[in-house]
C-alpha cells in the first residue's frame, strides 16, 4: 500500500492507502474524496480531476506526458508548476507520503 | 428520494441531491449485480484484460454509507406508481418517493435475423457482456464486428491487439457516420486497415449460420464472412419501458426538458434513456457520460425545487488503437470545414460551421485543441472559418482571449 493524502477544496484532509497501479484519480474517487470529478473516468479526455501536487514525494513523479501537458492547458482552475491531472499519477512506492491538494474547482 | 438506475448518471444524481442539500433517505435501484461503474472501458482496456471489474467500480462501499446513500444492485423496479407516488419492486415491495429520477438507461439494439440465437453472436452494453466477451476473445482466431459505430471499432481496435482476425460489417458507405465527417470516416478506414482490419462497407448482413448451435459465418450481401465470435453494435434503444408504462410523454426515450423535468414534476430523468427537447422543439438524444452527467446534477436540482439549465456543449470521445477522437458539438448539416493539423501524422482537428455559425470540432489527438473548441462553443463565439483557415490561426489562443 502506498499513502497518499488528499485536501479536498473544504480544506478537509482525507488519508488514503491507494493500491498499486492504481490511478490516484481511482483512488480517490472510490473513497468519495470531495472536488474530483472524473467525468471521463481517467481516459485523460475531460481535466476534471485536476490536483497540485505537494510535498517531498512530488520530486518523485514522472513528468506529464504530451497528452497531460495539452490537457493541463485548459484546467478551470488557477494552473500552477504543480498541476497535474490525478488520473494520470499511478501509486507506486516511489510517491508514497505525497501531497495533492484537490483544485477549488473543475469545470 | 428515490433513483431507478444505478448508472454513473444515477449514481452522480443521487450524489448531487446530497451537494444539493436533500438530508432525507436516497434509495438507488440498480438491475445489475455490480455497484455503479465506469462503462467506457468496457469496450477498450475491459475486453483485452488490461483492466480488471473492480477498477472500473467508481466508488467504493464505504462511499455509499457515508453519503447515506441506499443501493440495492440486482433489483428490478416493476412498475412505477405515479398517484401513490410509489415505486413497485419485482418482489411486490412498495417504496415510496418524493422525487423520483429515471436513469434507466438504454439496450443495445439486436438484429432479428436469422442465426441471431446462435452461441457466440453478443452485444455489448454491460460489464457482464464485457467479461463475457473478454472470455470468448481468449478461445477464437475470427471475429466480425457488425456496425462501424464507436463500439464496433473501439471492439475491432481490442480484438486486434489482441492479435485476432478481425472484420467490420458496416451497412452504409462510411464508419462513424452518425457522429463524424466524412474526411474524419475516411482517415479511420485507413487506421483500421492499416491494423490489418478488413472494412466491409455499404455491406448488409441477412443472418448468421454456425455448425452445432455455435456461430460460424456471418451472412451479407457480398456472401459469408467466417467467424467464431460475431459482436454486434449496432446502437441502443432507449429503456423508457417503465415511464411509458406509468404514462410519461416519451418518443423513443423519456421527453425531458433542459432542466431533466419530465411530464410528471415530482419525476425527473436523465442519460441515455431521455430523448432532450430543444428549443427549436426537436428532440435530441444523446448517448455519453457527459450528457448523463449533467442532466443528472440538473435533475437533482429540480428535484430540490432549483432550476439547473443544462446548456454546456455536447462532447464525445472514442479511443482506437493509440489514437484519442475527441468530439465537441455536432457536426450533422455543417457546411463549411477547416483542417488544422497534419491528418498524415495523425494529429489534427477539423473545425464545422454551419450557416456561419461555427458549431463543433472533431479532434484526432489533439486533445487541447477539443478543449479550447469546447470552451468557444461553451460561451458562443463569432469566430470565422475564413479566420481559422489563417496559417497563422492559433485555437488555444484564440479560446483563452474568450
Amino acid at each position: 500500500m502506498v499513502g497518499v493524502v488528499f485536501i479536498e477544496p473544504a480544506g478537509g484532509e482525507v488519508e488514503l492507502d491507494a493500491t498499486e497501479g492504481w490511478s490516484l484519480m481511482q483512488v480517490a474517487t472510490s473513497q468519495g474524496v470531495e472536488g474530483i470529478d472524473a467525468e471521463c473516468g481517467g481516459s485523460c479526455a475531460c481535466a476534471t480531476c485536476h490536483c497540485y501536487v505537494e510535498g517531498e514525494a512530488a520530486a518523485a513523479l514522472p513528468p506529464p506526458s504530451e497528452a497531460e501537458l495539452a490537457m493541463l492547458e485548459h484546467v478551470v482552475a488557477e494552473r500552477r508548476p504543480s498541476s497535474r491531472l490525478s488520473c494520470q499519477i499511478k501509486a507506486a512506492p516511489t510517491i508514497d507520503g505525497l501531497i495533492l491538494r484537490v483544485a477549488e474547482t473543475q469545470s | 428520494m428515490v433513483v431507478i438506475g444505478a448508472g454513473q448518471g444515477g449514481l452522480q444524481l443521487a450524489e448531487s441531491l446530497r451537494t444539493e442539500g436533500w438530508t432525507g433517505p436516497i434509495r438507488l435501484f440498480g438491475e445489475e449485480r455490480f455497484a455503479p461503474y465506469n462503462r467506457p472501458p468496457l469496450s477498450k482496456a475491459l475486453i483485452c484484460g488490461a483492466v480488471e471489474a473492480d477498477n472500473l467500480i467508481i466508488r467504493g462501499a464505504d462511499f455509499f454509507t457515508k453519503k447515506g446513500i441506499d443501493l440495492s444492485t440486482g433489483t428490478r423496479v416493476a412498475a412505477i406508481d405515479r398517484e401513490l407516488r410509489e415505486v413497485v419492486l419485482a418482489d411486490g415491495t412498495r417504496v415510496a418517493y418524493e422525487g423520483l429520477a429515471l436513469a434507466t438507461g438504454s439496450r443495445a439494439r439486436t438484429l432479428p435475423l436469422p442465426g441471431a440465437e446462435l452461441d457466440g453472436v453478443v452485444v455489448l452494453r454491460t460489464l457482464d457482456d464485457a467479461l463475457d466477451i473478454e472470455r470468448r476473445l481468449a478461445t477464437v482466431d475470427s471475429v466480425a464486428v457488425v456496425g462501424g459505430g464507436f463500439i464496433g471499432l473501439e471492439v475491432a481496435s481490442s480484438a486486434r491487439k489482441l492479435g485476432r482476425e478481425v472484420t467490420v460489417i458496416e451497412a452504409v458507405p462510411r464508419l462513424m457516420a452518425r457522429a463524424v465527417s466524412e474526411p474524419v470516416s475516411a482517415w479511420y478506414a485507413d487506421l483500421h486497415e492499416r491494423h490489418g482490419v478488413r472494412l466491409m462497407l455499404s455491406t448488409g448482413v441477412t443472418g448468421f449460420s454456425g455448425v452445432d448451435g455455435r456461430v460460424a459465418a456471418v451472412e451479407t450481401s457480398r456472401g459469408p464472412v467466417a467467424a467464431e465470435l460475431v459482436v454486434v453494435g449496432v446502437g441502443v434503444v432507449p429503456d423508457d419501458d417503465l415511464a411509458r408504462a406509468c404514462g410519461l410523454d416519451c418518443d423513443r426515450g423519456v421527453i425531458v426538458d433542459d432542466y431533466s423535468r419530465t411530464s410528471d414534476p415530482a419525476i425527473v430523468a436523465l442519460g441515455d434513456c431521455t430523448a432532450r427537447r430543444m428549443l427549436d422543439g426537436s428532440l435530441l438524444r444523446l448517448e455519453s457520460v457527459q450528457n448523463a452527467i449533467e442532466q443528472a446534477k440538473s435533475g437533482a436540482a429540480w428535484l430540490m425545487g432549483k432550476e439547473r439549465r443544462f446548456t454546456a456543449t455536447p462532447w464525445f470521445w472514442s479511443d482506437q488503437y493509440d489514437v484519442k477522437l475527441q468530439m465537441a458539438g455536432l457536426s450533422a448539416g455543417q457546411d463549411r470545414a477547416v483542417t488544422l493539423g497534419a491528418p498524415a501524422e495523425a494529429r489534427f482537428s477539423i473545425l464545422y460551421w454551419r450557416e456561419g455559425r461555427f458549431v463543433a470540432c472533431d479532434s484526432i489527438n489533439r486533445p487541447s485543441d477539443h478543449m479550447a473548441a469546447r470552451k468557444l462553443l461553451d460561451r458562443g463565439t463569432d469566430l470565422t472559418a475564413d479566420e481559422a483557415a489563417d496559417p497563422a490561426f492559433d485555437l488555444a489562443a484564440r479560446a483563452r482571449a474568450a
